[in-house]
Protein backbone atom coordinates (compact mmCIF):
# COMPACT_ATOMS: atom_id res chain seq x y z
CA UNK A 1 0.00 0.00 0.00
CA UNK A 2 1.38 3.59 -1.10
CA UNK A 3 0.35 6.16 1.87
CA UNK A 4 1.50 9.41 2.93
CA UNK A 5 3.05 9.74 6.37
CA UNK A 6 3.52 12.17 8.66
CA UNK A 7 5.04 12.36 12.00
CA UNK A 8 4.41 13.89 15.39
CA UNK A 9 4.08 14.23 19.19
CA UNK A 10 1.63 12.11 20.99
CA UNK A 11 1.09 12.89 25.11
CA UNK A 12 3.08 8.85 25.67
CA UNK A 13 5.85 10.24 23.20
CA UNK A 14 6.18 13.22 25.37
CA UNK A 15 5.93 11.58 28.50
CA UNK A 16 9.07 9.47 27.62
CA UNK A 17 11.27 11.75 25.33
CA UNK A 18 13.59 12.49 28.32
CA UNK A 19 13.82 8.94 29.04
CA UNK A 20 14.76 7.56 25.78
CA UNK A 21 16.68 4.66 26.68
CA UNK A 22 13.47 3.33 28.96
CA UNK A 23 11.22 0.67 26.75
CA UNK A 24 8.23 2.69 27.85
CA UNK A 25 9.97 5.00 25.12
CA UNK A 26 9.98 2.31 22.91
CA UNK A 27 6.66 1.05 23.34
CA UNK A 28 5.09 4.47 23.08
CA UNK A 29 7.02 5.32 20.00
CA UNK A 30 8.40 2.41 17.97
CA UNK A 31 4.68 2.61 16.33
CA UNK A 32 2.69 3.27 13.13
CA UNK A 33 -1.28 4.06 13.36
CA UNK A 34 -3.16 3.24 10.51
CA UNK A 35 -6.69 4.13 9.28
CA UNK A 36 -9.18 0.91 10.56
CA UNK A 37 -9.84 0.40 6.97
CA UNK A 38 -5.99 -0.13 6.26
CA UNK A 39 -5.13 -1.84 9.27
CA UNK A 40 -7.87 -4.61 7.66
CA UNK A 41 -6.95 -4.29 4.03
CA UNK A 42 -3.08 -5.18 5.47
CA UNK A 43 -4.60 -8.32 7.22
CA UNK A 44 -3.53 -7.00 10.76
CA UNK A 45 -4.15 -7.72 13.99
CA UNK A 46 -2.98 -6.26 17.35
CA UNK A 47 1.09 -6.38 17.73
CA UNK A 48 1.48 -7.28 14.44
CA UNK A 49 4.08 -5.05 12.26
CA UNK A 50 4.13 -3.50 9.60
CA UNK A 51 7.76 -2.42 7.18
CA UNK A 52 7.57 1.20 5.79
CA UNK A 53 10.04 2.21 3.15
CA UNK A 54 10.62 4.91 0.89
CA UNK A 55 13.95 5.98 -0.62
CA UNK A 56 15.17 7.58 2.30
CA UNK A 57 15.42 4.13 4.20
CA UNK A 58 12.83 1.61 6.02
CA UNK A 59 11.91 0.70 9.13
CA UNK A 60 10.10 -1.94 10.60
CA UNK A 61 6.98 -1.00 13.62
CA UNK A 62 4.15 -2.35 15.46
CA UNK A 63 1.03 -1.19 13.86
CA UNK A 64 -2.16 0.55 15.40
CA UNK A 65 -5.36 1.09 14.35
CA UNK A 66 -6.35 4.66 14.57
CA UNK A 67 -9.87 5.94 13.94
CA UNK A 68 -9.10 9.19 13.10
CA UNK A 69 -6.96 9.01 10.36
CA UNK A 70 -8.07 8.62 6.94
CA UNK A 71 -7.11 6.00 3.91
CA UNK A 72 -3.54 6.38 3.09
CA UNK A 73 -2.02 8.14 5.47
CA UNK A 74 0.05 6.70 7.97
CA UNK A 75 0.85 8.50 11.56
CA UNK A 76 4.21 7.64 13.17
CA UNK A 77 4.92 9.63 16.77
CA UNK A 78 7.89 11.60 16.31
CA UNK A 79 11.88 10.29 16.98
CA UNK A 80 14.38 7.91 15.26
CA UNK A 81 12.45 5.36 13.89
CA UNK A 82 10.00 8.06 11.82
CA UNK A 83 13.17 10.05 11.17
CA UNK A 84 15.08 7.14 8.74
CA UNK A 85 11.94 7.50 6.35
CA UNK A 86 12.94 11.05 6.14
CA UNK A 87 14.98 12.68 3.95
CA UNK A 88 18.09 15.63 3.92
CA UNK A 89 16.40 18.29 1.61
CA UNK A 90 15.13 21.15 3.95
CA UNK A 91 14.02 23.07 0.58
CA UNK A 92 16.33 26.16 1.61
CA UNK A 93 14.41 26.79 5.12
CA UNK A 94 16.30 24.80 7.28
CA UNK A 95 13.74 22.66 8.19
CA UNK A 96 13.31 18.73 6.41
CA UNK A 97 10.10 17.31 5.51
CA UNK A 98 8.94 15.54 8.25
CA UNK A 99 5.21 15.11 7.26
CA UNK A 100 3.85 14.62 4.05
CA UNK A 101 6.39 11.96 3.61
CA UNK A 102 5.56 9.10 0.81
CA UNK A 103 5.97 5.68 1.80
CA UNK A 104 5.55 1.79 0.64
CA UNK A 105 3.92 -0.04 3.88
CA UNK A 106 3.55 -3.79 3.80
CA UNK A 107 2.74 -6.30 6.64
CA UNK A 108 6.18 -7.69 7.79
CA UNK A 109 7.13 -10.80 10.02
CA UNK A 110 10.45 -8.35 10.78
CA UNK A 111 10.84 -7.11 14.24
CA UNK A 112 11.23 -3.53 15.45
CA UNK A 113 14.72 -2.55 16.09
CA UNK A 114 14.94 -1.32 19.47
CA UNK A 115 17.06 2.39 20.39
CA UNK A 116 20.38 0.90 21.00
CA UNK A 117 19.92 -1.42 18.06
CA UNK A 118 19.06 1.81 15.49
CA UNK A 119 22.36 3.52 16.44
CA UNK A 120 24.60 -0.25 16.18
CA UNK A 121 27.75 0.36 14.75
CA UNK A 122 26.97 4.34 13.59
CA UNK A 123 29.92 6.30 13.94
CA UNK A 124 32.11 5.65 16.25
CA UNK B 1 12.78 12.56 59.57
CA UNK B 2 12.65 15.90 57.95
CA UNK B 3 9.12 17.69 56.92
CA UNK B 4 7.84 17.66 53.34
CA UNK B 5 8.20 21.41 51.91
CA UNK B 6 5.42 22.07 48.91
CA UNK B 7 6.18 24.64 46.49
CA UNK B 8 4.07 26.80 44.97
CA UNK B 9 3.12 28.30 42.07
CA UNK B 10 6.47 26.86 40.18
CA UNK B 11 7.16 27.23 36.79
CA UNK B 12 6.61 23.66 34.75
CA UNK B 13 9.66 23.87 31.97
CA UNK B 14 8.49 20.84 29.47
CA UNK B 15 6.10 23.29 26.97
CA UNK B 16 6.28 26.23 25.25
CA UNK B 17 2.99 27.09 27.46
CA UNK B 18 5.31 27.40 30.85
CA UNK B 19 2.06 26.47 33.08
CA UNK B 20 2.72 28.81 36.28
CA UNK B 21 0.77 27.35 38.94
CA UNK B 22 2.36 23.93 39.70
CA UNK B 23 2.92 22.86 43.31
CA UNK B 24 5.50 20.56 44.01
CA UNK B 25 5.84 18.95 47.40
CA UNK B 26 9.89 18.63 48.43
CA UNK B 27 10.93 16.08 51.08
CA UNK B 28 14.59 15.03 51.85
CA UNK B 29 15.79 17.12 48.59
CA UNK B 30 13.53 14.87 46.43
CA UNK B 31 10.60 15.92 44.35
CA UNK B 32 7.52 13.49 46.03
CA UNK B 33 4.64 14.94 44.37
CA UNK B 34 3.88 16.99 41.48
CA UNK B 35 -0.51 18.76 41.14
CA UNK B 36 -1.73 20.87 38.78
CA UNK B 37 1.22 19.77 36.07
CA UNK B 38 0.03 17.16 32.61
CA UNK B 39 1.53 13.91 31.99
CA UNK B 40 4.52 15.95 30.59
CA UNK B 41 5.39 18.17 33.24
CA UNK B 42 5.07 15.78 36.14
CA UNK B 43 7.19 13.34 33.82
CA UNK B 44 9.89 15.86 34.09
CA UNK B 45 9.59 17.39 37.20
CA UNK B 46 9.58 13.79 38.79
CA UNK B 47 12.48 12.96 37.07
CA UNK B 48 14.05 9.66 35.93
CA UNK B 49 17.10 7.94 35.19
CA UNK B 50 20.43 10.45 34.66
CA UNK B 51 23.92 10.30 33.38
CA UNK B 52 25.92 10.35 36.65
CA UNK B 53 29.06 11.37 35.48
CA UNK B 54 31.12 12.89 32.84
CA UNK B 55 32.44 10.49 30.27
CA UNK B 56 34.65 11.11 27.19
CA UNK B 57 35.07 8.12 24.68
CA UNK B 58 38.90 6.37 25.06
CA UNK B 59 39.74 3.55 22.84
CA UNK B 60 35.72 3.43 21.22
CA UNK B 61 33.95 3.34 24.55
CA UNK B 62 32.69 6.22 27.02
CA UNK B 63 35.11 6.06 30.15
CA UNK B 64 34.14 8.05 33.43
CA UNK B 65 36.13 11.16 33.53
CA UNK B 66 36.79 14.06 36.27
CA UNK B 67 34.60 17.38 34.87
CA UNK B 68 37.78 19.24 33.97
CA UNK B 69 39.11 15.94 31.80
CA UNK B 70 35.60 17.02 29.96
CA UNK B 71 35.98 20.37 29.75
CA UNK B 72 39.71 20.15 28.14
CA UNK B 73 38.76 17.24 25.98
CA UNK B 74 35.73 19.68 24.61
CA UNK B 75 37.96 22.48 24.41
CA UNK B 76 40.54 20.52 22.36
CA UNK B 77 37.70 19.26 19.98
CA UNK B 78 36.20 22.69 19.18
CA UNK B 79 39.96 24.25 18.86
CA UNK B 80 40.86 21.57 16.14
CA UNK B 81 37.50 22.14 14.47
CA UNK B 82 37.34 24.12 11.74
CA UNK B 83 33.47 24.47 11.74
CA UNK B 84 31.96 23.69 14.80
CA UNK B 85 27.90 23.62 15.25
CA UNK B 86 26.75 24.07 19.03
CA UNK B 87 23.02 22.88 18.84
CA UNK B 88 19.99 22.65 20.69
CA UNK B 89 19.09 25.61 23.32
CA UNK B 90 15.37 25.18 23.80
CA UNK B 91 15.23 23.17 27.04
CA UNK B 92 17.46 25.27 28.89
CA UNK B 93 17.54 29.13 30.78
CA UNK B 94 18.37 32.19 28.40
CA UNK B 95 21.61 32.66 30.85
CA UNK B 96 23.21 29.15 29.49
CA UNK B 97 22.28 30.40 25.69
CA UNK B 98 24.14 33.93 26.21
CA UNK B 99 27.42 31.48 27.50
CA UNK B 100 27.00 29.31 24.19
CA UNK B 101 26.48 31.97 22.18
CA UNK B 102 29.90 33.74 23.94
CA UNK B 103 31.45 30.31 23.38
CA UNK B 104 30.74 30.48 19.47
CA UNK B 105 31.99 33.65 18.75
CA UNK B 106 35.40 32.83 20.68
CA UNK B 107 35.57 29.38 18.96
CA UNK B 108 34.39 30.93 15.69
CA UNK B 109 31.31 28.08 15.83
CA UNK B 110 27.48 27.98 14.03
CA UNK B 111 24.97 28.16 16.51
CA UNK B 112 21.34 26.72 15.66
CA UNK B 113 18.59 25.80 17.83
CA UNK B 114 15.64 23.14 17.88
CA UNK B 115 13.49 25.78 16.26
CA UNK B 116 15.67 24.76 12.78
CA UNK B 117 13.88 21.57 12.89
CA UNK B 118 10.40 23.06 14.56
CA UNK B 119 9.11 26.54 13.83
CA UNK B 120 11.81 27.79 12.19
CA UNK B 121 9.90 28.05 9.29
CA UNK B 122 7.45 30.01 11.47
CA UNK B 123 10.41 32.44 12.32
CA UNK B 124 11.38 32.73 8.68
CA UNK B 125 7.72 33.74 8.19
CA UNK B 126 7.45 36.02 11.19
CA UNK B 127 10.25 37.86 9.59
CA UNK B 128 8.81 38.52 6.07
CA UNK B 129 5.30 39.55 7.61
CA UNK B 130 5.62 40.25 11.28
CA UNK B 131 3.27 38.76 13.78
CA UNK B 132 -0.30 40.19 14.36
CA UNK B 133 -0.09 38.55 18.51
CA UNK B 134 -1.14 38.52 21.66
CA UNK B 135 -0.47 37.04 24.92
CA UNK B 136 -1.95 34.09 26.26
CA UNK B 137 -3.80 35.83 28.94
CA UNK B 138 -5.49 38.08 26.41
CA UNK B 139 -6.41 35.14 24.35
CA UNK B 140 -7.79 33.29 27.83
CA UNK B 141 -10.04 36.96 28.68
CA UNK B 142 -10.99 38.40 24.97
CA UNK B 143 -11.18 35.24 22.73
CA UNK B 144 -14.64 33.88 21.41
CA UNK B 145 -13.30 31.84 18.18
CA UNK B 146 -9.56 29.92 18.21
CA UNK B 147 -8.84 27.96 15.54
CA UNK B 148 -6.00 25.37 16.25
CA UNK B 149 -4.30 24.82 12.41
CA UNK B 150 -1.89 22.21 12.39
CA UNK B 151 -1.51 21.22 15.90
CA UNK B 152 -2.47 19.15 18.69
CA UNK B 153 -2.60 20.87 21.71
CA UNK B 154 -4.43 17.74 23.98
CA UNK B 155 -1.28 16.12 23.30
CA UNK B 156 1.52 18.23 22.58
CA UNK B 157 0.30 20.90 25.64
CA UNK B 158 -2.33 19.28 27.22
CA UNK B 159 -3.37 22.40 29.94
CA UNK B 160 -3.28 25.12 26.73
CA UNK B 161 -6.74 24.67 26.69
CA UNK B 162 -7.71 24.86 30.49
CA UNK B 163 -5.48 27.70 31.19
CA UNK B 164 -5.30 30.20 28.00
CA UNK B 165 -7.48 29.07 25.41
CA UNK B 166 -10.91 27.17 24.65
CA UNK B 167 -12.17 25.86 28.08
CA UNK B 168 -10.62 29.04 29.97
CA UNK B 169 -12.40 30.92 31.93
CA UNK B 170 -11.51 34.87 31.38
CA UNK B 171 -12.84 38.44 32.55
CA UNK B 172 -15.02 39.09 29.29
CA UNK B 173 -15.73 35.33 28.72
CA UNK B 174 -17.45 33.51 31.57
CA UNK B 175 -19.18 31.60 29.87
CA UNK B 176 -15.49 29.42 29.25
CA UNK B 177 -16.01 26.90 26.90
CA UNK B 178 -19.28 27.47 25.79
CA UNK B 179 -19.28 30.60 25.08
CA UNK B 180 -16.15 30.17 22.42
CA UNK B 181 -16.43 28.54 18.77
CA UNK B 182 -13.22 26.21 18.53
CA UNK B 183 -12.16 25.08 14.78
CA UNK B 184 -9.76 22.34 14.27
CA UNK B 185 -8.13 22.20 10.91
CA UNK B 186 -5.64 19.39 10.37
CA UNK B 187 -4.98 16.45 8.01
CA UNK B 188 -6.48 13.78 10.40
CA UNK B 189 -8.93 13.67 13.17
CA UNK B 190 -7.25 14.51 16.75
CA UNK B 191 -7.85 14.27 19.97
CA UNK B 192 -8.05 18.22 19.57
CA UNK B 193 -10.54 17.79 16.55
CA UNK B 194 -12.76 15.98 18.78
CA UNK B 195 -13.40 18.44 21.06
CA UNK B 196 -14.12 21.11 18.19
CA UNK B 197 -17.16 22.62 17.13
CA UNK B 198 -16.15 22.28 13.19
CA UNK B 199 -13.19 20.10 11.67
CA UNK B 200 -11.95 20.99 8.70
CA UNK B 201 -9.86 18.32 7.21
CA UNK B 202 -7.36 19.29 4.66
CA UNK B 203 -4.90 16.83 2.30
CA UNK B 204 -2.00 16.51 3.26
CA UNK B 205 0.56 19.91 2.06
CA UNK B 206 -3.16 21.26 1.12
CA UNK B 207 -2.49 24.17 4.05
CA UNK B 208 -1.11 26.90 1.47
CA UNK B 209 -4.10 26.31 -1.22
CA UNK B 210 -6.66 26.65 1.69
CA UNK B 211 -5.29 29.72 3.48
CA UNK B 212 -5.33 31.17 -0.01
CA UNK B 213 -9.12 30.37 -0.68
CA UNK B 214 -9.95 31.69 2.75
CA UNK B 215 -8.19 35.03 1.87
CA UNK B 216 -10.39 35.16 -1.02
CA UNK B 217 -13.58 34.52 0.89
CA UNK B 218 -13.19 37.03 3.26
CA UNK B 219 -12.56 39.66 0.24
CA UNK B 220 -15.41 38.78 -1.05
CA UNK B 221 -14.28 36.65 -4.35
CA UNK B 222 -15.23 33.59 -3.59
CA UNK B 223 -17.15 33.25 -6.64
CA UNK B 224 -13.76 32.85 -8.15
CA UNK B 225 -12.83 29.44 -6.40
CA UNK B 226 -13.69 26.08 -7.74
CA UNK B 227 -15.55 23.56 -5.32
CA UNK B 228 -13.54 22.25 -3.65
CA UNK B 229 -9.74 23.42 -2.27
CA UNK B 230 -7.46 21.04 -0.79
CA UNK B 231 -9.32 18.34 -0.38
CA UNK B 232 -12.04 20.64 1.28
CA UNK B 233 -15.95 22.16 -0.19
CA UNK B 234 -16.18 25.44 -0.84
CA UNK B 235 -19.22 25.39 1.31
CA UNK B 236 -17.26 24.33 4.28
CA UNK B 237 -14.59 27.15 3.60
CA UNK B 238 -17.35 29.78 3.11
CA UNK B 239 -18.93 28.74 6.72
CA UNK B 240 -15.64 29.45 8.26
CA UNK B 241 -14.75 32.44 6.44
CA UNK B 242 -18.25 34.14 7.65
CA UNK B 243 -17.15 32.52 11.29
CA UNK B 244 -13.81 33.77 11.44
CA UNK B 245 -15.37 37.44 10.38
CA UNK B 246 -17.74 37.27 12.68
CA UNK B 247 -15.45 36.87 15.76
CA UNK B 248 -15.71 39.05 18.23
CA UNK B 249 -11.83 38.62 19.70
CA UNK B 250 -10.26 35.43 17.02
CA UNK B 251 -7.30 33.44 18.14
CA UNK B 252 -5.36 31.23 15.33
CA UNK B 253 -2.79 28.98 16.48
CA UNK B 254 -0.85 26.82 14.42
CA UNK B 255 1.58 24.24 14.75
CA UNK B 256 4.17 21.91 13.31
CA UNK B 257 1.06 20.38 10.86
CA UNK B 258 2.00 23.52 8.52
CA UNK B 259 5.49 24.43 9.15
CA UNK B 260 6.70 20.80 8.57
CA UNK B 261 4.53 19.86 5.04
CA UNK B 262 4.84 21.33 2.05
CA UNK B 263 5.24 25.05 1.80
CA UNK B 264 6.55 25.69 4.72
CA UNK B 265 7.47 29.33 5.61
CA UNK B 266 5.22 30.04 3.12
CA UNK B 267 2.36 28.40 4.79
CA UNK B 268 3.39 30.84 7.96
CA UNK B 269 3.22 33.87 5.38
CA UNK B 270 -0.30 32.89 3.99
CA UNK B 271 -1.19 32.61 7.42
CA UNK B 272 -0.20 35.60 8.32
CA UNK B 273 -1.44 37.01 5.68
CA UNK B 274 -5.08 35.80 5.93
CA UNK B 275 -4.56 37.58 9.86
CA UNK B 276 -4.12 40.74 8.96
CA UNK B 277 -6.80 40.73 6.13
CA UNK B 278 -9.18 39.64 9.14
CA UNK B 279 -8.09 42.48 11.15
CA UNK B 280 -10.49 44.63 8.50
CA UNK B 281 -13.40 42.86 9.85
CA UNK B 282 -12.87 41.69 13.54
CA UNK B 283 -9.81 41.64 16.12
CA UNK B 284 -7.72 38.77 15.22
CA UNK B 285 -4.26 37.09 16.61
CA UNK B 286 -2.35 34.57 15.84
CA UNK B 287 0.96 32.28 17.69
CA UNK B 288 2.85 29.69 16.94
CA UNK B 289 2.68 26.51 19.41
CA UNK B 290 6.08 26.77 20.77
CA UNK B 291 7.31 23.16 22.10
CA UNK B 292 10.29 23.17 24.06
CA UNK B 293 9.92 25.20 27.24
CA UNK B 294 12.30 27.87 25.91
CA UNK B 295 13.05 27.38 22.45
CA UNK B 296 11.37 30.94 21.96
CA UNK B 297 14.20 32.12 24.60
CA UNK B 298 17.56 31.18 22.67
CA UNK B 299 15.66 32.82 19.42
CA UNK B 300 15.23 36.11 21.80
CA UNK B 301 18.82 35.89 22.61
CA UNK B 302 20.14 34.91 19.74
CA UNK B 303 18.20 38.12 18.29
CA UNK B 304 19.72 40.75 20.46
CA UNK B 305 22.88 38.98 20.86
CA UNK B 306 23.65 39.07 17.11
CA UNK B 307 20.36 40.03 15.11
CA UNK B 308 19.48 36.62 13.73
CA UNK B 309 17.32 34.31 15.87
CA UNK B 310 18.83 31.15 14.65
CA UNK B 311 21.19 29.25 12.20
CA UNK B 312 23.72 32.09 13.08
CA UNK B 313 27.37 31.32 11.72
CA UNK B 314 29.62 32.89 13.64
CA UNK B 315 32.99 31.72 12.15
CA UNK B 316 33.14 34.60 10.18
CA UNK B 317 33.93 37.23 12.72
CA UNK B 318 30.60 38.70 12.13
CA UNK B 319 26.74 36.86 12.57
CA UNK B 320 25.80 35.59 9.09
CA UNK B 321 22.42 34.34 8.67
CA UNK B 322 20.79 32.24 5.68
CA UNK B 323 18.18 29.38 6.80
CA UNK B 324 19.15 26.49 4.36
CA UNK B 325 22.80 27.09 3.99
CA UNK B 326 23.62 27.96 8.36
CA UNK B 327 21.23 25.79 9.47
CA UNK B 328 22.25 22.82 11.60
CA UNK B 329 20.46 19.78 9.01
CA UNK B 330 21.91 21.26 5.92
CA UNK B 331 25.64 21.88 7.32
CA UNK B 332 25.56 18.17 8.45
CA UNK B 333 23.69 16.96 5.27
CA UNK B 334 26.49 18.61 3.41
CA UNK B 335 29.26 17.73 5.69
CA UNK B 336 30.29 20.99 6.11
CA UNK B 337 30.60 21.58 9.77
CA UNK B 338 33.39 19.31 11.46
CA UNK B 339 32.53 19.08 15.09
CA UNK B 340 29.93 19.50 17.19
CA UNK B 341 28.26 20.85 20.48
CA UNK B 342 24.76 19.14 21.21
CA UNK B 343 23.16 20.83 24.36
CA UNK B 344 19.92 20.33 25.81
CA UNK B 345 18.73 18.23 22.94
CA UNK B 346 18.68 15.19 21.18
CA UNK B 347 19.91 15.72 17.44
CA UNK B 348 20.36 11.81 16.94
CA UNK B 349 16.51 11.31 17.70
CA UNK B 350 15.19 14.44 15.77
CA UNK B 351 17.25 14.68 12.55
CA UNK B 352 16.57 12.18 9.45
CA UNK B 353 18.39 9.87 9.38
CA UNK B 354 21.31 11.12 6.82
CA UNK B 355 22.13 13.77 8.97
CA UNK B 356 22.61 11.87 12.18
CA UNK B 357 25.09 9.42 9.70
CA UNK B 358 27.26 12.38 8.89
CA UNK B 359 27.32 13.72 13.15
CA UNK B 360 28.09 9.97 14.04
CA UNK B 361 31.42 10.65 11.65
CA UNK B 362 32.40 13.66 13.60
CA UNK B 363 33.75 14.57 17.50
CA UNK B 364 30.25 15.34 19.49
CA UNK B 365 30.43 16.55 22.85
CA UNK B 366 26.97 16.37 24.62
CA UNK B 367 26.11 18.68 27.57
CA UNK B 368 22.71 16.63 28.91
CA UNK B 369 21.01 15.48 32.29
CA UNK B 370 19.93 12.19 30.50
CA UNK B 371 21.21 9.24 28.30
CA UNK B 372 19.90 9.65 24.61
CA UNK B 373 21.12 8.21 21.12
CA UNK B 374 23.10 11.10 20.92
CA UNK B 375 24.44 9.98 23.31
CA UNK B 376 26.06 6.76 21.93
CA UNK B 377 27.17 9.03 19.27
CA UNK B 378 29.58 11.10 21.54
CA UNK B 379 32.84 11.40 22.08
CA UNK B 380 32.79 13.56 25.23
CA UNK B 381 29.77 13.34 27.68
CA UNK B 382 28.66 15.83 30.71
CA UNK B 383 25.84 15.50 32.87
CA UNK B 384 24.03 18.99 33.77
CA UNK B 385 21.61 20.19 36.66
CA UNK B 386 17.93 20.12 35.23
CA UNK B 387 17.21 23.58 33.99
CA UNK B 388 14.24 24.94 35.84
CA UNK B 389 13.88 22.12 38.16
CA UNK B 390 17.78 22.44 40.08
CA UNK B 391 18.78 25.95 38.46
CA UNK B 392 16.91 29.03 38.45
CA UNK B 393 16.75 30.98 34.87
CA UNK B 394 14.92 32.64 32.42
CA UNK B 395 12.52 31.00 29.99
CA UNK B 396 10.21 32.98 27.01
CA UNK B 397 6.67 30.92 26.87
CA UNK B 398 5.32 30.69 23.19
CA UNK B 399 3.86 34.38 23.74
CA UNK B 400 7.43 35.88 24.27
CA UNK B 401 6.47 36.66 27.78
CA UNK B 402 9.74 35.46 29.67
CA UNK B 403 9.64 34.39 32.95
CA UNK B 404 11.74 33.16 35.84
CA UNK B 405 12.09 29.38 36.36
CA UNK B 406 12.51 28.32 40.06
CA UNK B 407 15.45 25.94 41.61
CA UNK B 408 12.87 23.45 43.31
CA UNK B 409 15.38 20.72 44.81
CA UNK B 410 19.27 20.79 44.69
CA UNK B 411 22.16 18.95 42.99
CA UNK B 412 25.31 18.22 43.07
CA UNK B 413 25.96 18.38 39.15
CA UNK B 414 26.79 22.10 37.58
CA UNK B 415 24.37 23.97 35.64
CA UNK B 416 24.95 24.21 31.68
CA UNK B 417 25.99 27.83 32.42
CA UNK B 418 28.62 26.37 34.40
CA UNK B 419 29.85 23.77 32.44
CA UNK B 420 30.08 25.91 29.41
CA UNK B 421 31.92 28.79 31.24
CA UNK B 422 34.16 25.40 32.57
CA UNK B 423 34.71 24.92 28.46
CA UNK B 424 35.74 28.25 27.60
CA UNK B 425 37.38 28.39 30.57
CA UNK B 426 39.69 25.39 29.55
CA UNK B 427 39.18 27.35 25.56
CA UNK B 428 41.33 30.45 26.96
CA UNK B 429 43.95 28.10 28.39
CA UNK B 430 44.43 25.93 25.54
CA UNK B 431 44.68 28.75 23.68
CA UNK B 432 47.01 30.64 25.73
CA UNK B 433 49.47 27.40 25.79
CA UNK B 434 49.29 27.33 21.61
CA UNK B 435 50.31 30.80 22.08
CA UNK B 436 53.41 30.41 24.23
CA UNK B 437 54.46 27.06 22.51
CA UNK B 438 54.09 29.49 19.62
CA UNK B 439 51.70 27.31 17.35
Amino acid sequence: MLATMISGRTLAQGAECEDKMNPDFFKAVALCHLSEKDFQSLGLSEGENVLLRNEHGQVALRAKADSGLPENMVFLPMGPWANILVGKDTGGCGTPHFKGVQVEVTATDMPVLDIRELFLNMGV
Amino acid sequence: MSEAKIIKDAICSFCGCLCDDINVEVDEGRVQRVRHACRLGSSKILGHGRIEHPMVRKDGRLVEASFQEAYDRSAQILLRANKPLLYGWASTSCEAAKKGILLAEEVGAVIDSTATVCHGPSVIGIEEKGLPGATLGQVKNRADTIVFWGCNPVEAHPRHSLRYSSNSVGRFTPQGREGRKIVVVDVRETRTARNADKFIRVNPGGDYEVISALRMLVKGKGDLLPQEVGGVLKADLAELADMLKAARFGALFFGLGITHSRGRYKNIDNALSLVAELNQHSKFVILPMRGHYNVGGIGQTLAWSSGYPMSVDLTRGKPYFNPGETSACDLLARRDVDAALIIAADAASNFPRSTVEALADIPVIQIDPYENPTTLLSDVVIPCAIAGVEVEGTAYRMDGLSLRLRKLVDSCLPSDEEILMGILGSVHRQRQMMANQGV
